[in-house]
């Protein structure tokens, strides 16, 4: 089962969504990373690498980001895990909330990493009105 | 320049960053989200803690532990972007404990190759890389010209402050500024100031000024 890291400048927001989309995703397993250590918001790639290793699965990971640095930050901490887990951890562009539940349910009904990441970009073609 | 050098840069490095928090919090206000001099200070404030306070014998080591713990601590997009850097540098001097000027336009070549490949950015577009491109470009026309050290990395820092200068020109189209678009115009980029401020500690360092 492929799992989900979520990552945001602010933890709140991060954690805030995990609950989101655990409603709809069952048992895959969501990772919410934001905020600096000392809690500013902020992100810290040393802490989304360990977001990442906590949820792996050989299945993949797909991690979804807010803006600006959330972006920089999760592209710094795929150099951090090792080379053999980065290749099976896709970063994805889609917005974050919506693509985060487009994942949580592809994820729960086991599409494999390309189609949660496919279902998560495709939330940009669902318009709210 | 030994570790004790080294560690004397990096503490200098602190204190002008703290010293200039305010004031590159507030450029940083003008045009992105008005962090940037906080954040490098809580990260260079870090690397005193973590790092300085009981140095590697390895030069290498000393920059790799500086680019990792700037990518926790600061928070900003500046995070990633100097941690890259010195990770890079770090890697370039793996093994060594000692580095002279002439090892310098290598040091720089690799930190800016590691900061154009984490920003996906270019010269003129507002960023960091306005003052360090030139600078390097500085250092290397310097050492051709066989001028002393000291010398050499004054003419940097001009380069670099000419740079940040010219970031008052050009619009940005990287990061929380490109949202202003054509309104970044007339406003200095915070990026490229901390850069400028790193490389003239390096001056006054070597100059033990």
């Amino acid at each position: 089962m492929v799992s989900l890291v979520l990552v945001s400048h602010s933890r709140q927001l991060a954690e805030g969504l995990a609950d989101l989309v655990r409603q709809v995703a069952g048992d895959v397993p969501v990772a919410a990373v934001g905020g600096t250590p000392d809690g500013r918001l902020g992100t810290d790639a040393t802490a989304i690498a360990e977001a990442i290793n906590e949820v792996y699965s050989d299945d993949g990971v797909l991690v979804l980001m807010d803006l600006g640095s959330s972006v920089m930050a999760a592209e710094t901490a795929l150099e951090l895990l090792t080379p053999d887990r980065a290749a099976n951890v896709h970063l994805c562009g889609a917005p974050l909330v919506e693509g985060a539940v487009a994942a949580g349910v592809e994820a729960r009904v086991g599409g494999d990493l390309a189609r949660v990441r496919a279902a998560a970009e495709s939330a940009l073609n669902h318009p709210k009105f | 320049m030994d570790v004790n050098g080294l560690v004397q840069l990096l503490n200098n490095i602190a204190k002008v960053l703290h010293e200039q928090a305010d004031f590159l919090s507030e450029l940083d206000n003008a045009i992105g989200d008005g962090d940037h001099g906080h954040n490098m200070d809580k990260g260079f404030k870090a690397v005193q803690e973590r790092v300085l306070s009981n140095p590697d014998p390895d030069l290498g080591k000393i920059l790799q532990k500086v680019g990792m713990t700037l990518i926790s601590t600061v928070g900003g997009a500046a995070g990633p972007l100097y941690g890259t850097a010195f990770l890079r540098m770090g890697s370039q001097l793996a093994g060594k404990q000692e580095v002279t000027l002439q090892d310098l336009p290598k040091l720089m070549e690799v930190a800016i190759a590691g900061i154009q490949q984490r920003g996906k950015a270019v010269r003129g577009e507002k960023t960091m890389l306005d003052a360090l491109i030139p600078a390097k470009e500085a250092l290397d026309a310097a050492l051709a010209a066989g001028k002393p050290a000291v010398e050499a990395l004054s003419d940097a820092v001009a380069a670099a402050a000419e740079g940040v200068e010219y970031t008052k020109t050009i619009k940005a189209t990287k990061g929380r500024a490109s949202y202003l678009g054509e309104r970044s115009i007339g406003h200095q980029d915070p990026g490229a100031t901390s850069s400028y401020f790193m490389i003239r500690a390096l001056r006054d360092t070597v100059a033990g000024a």
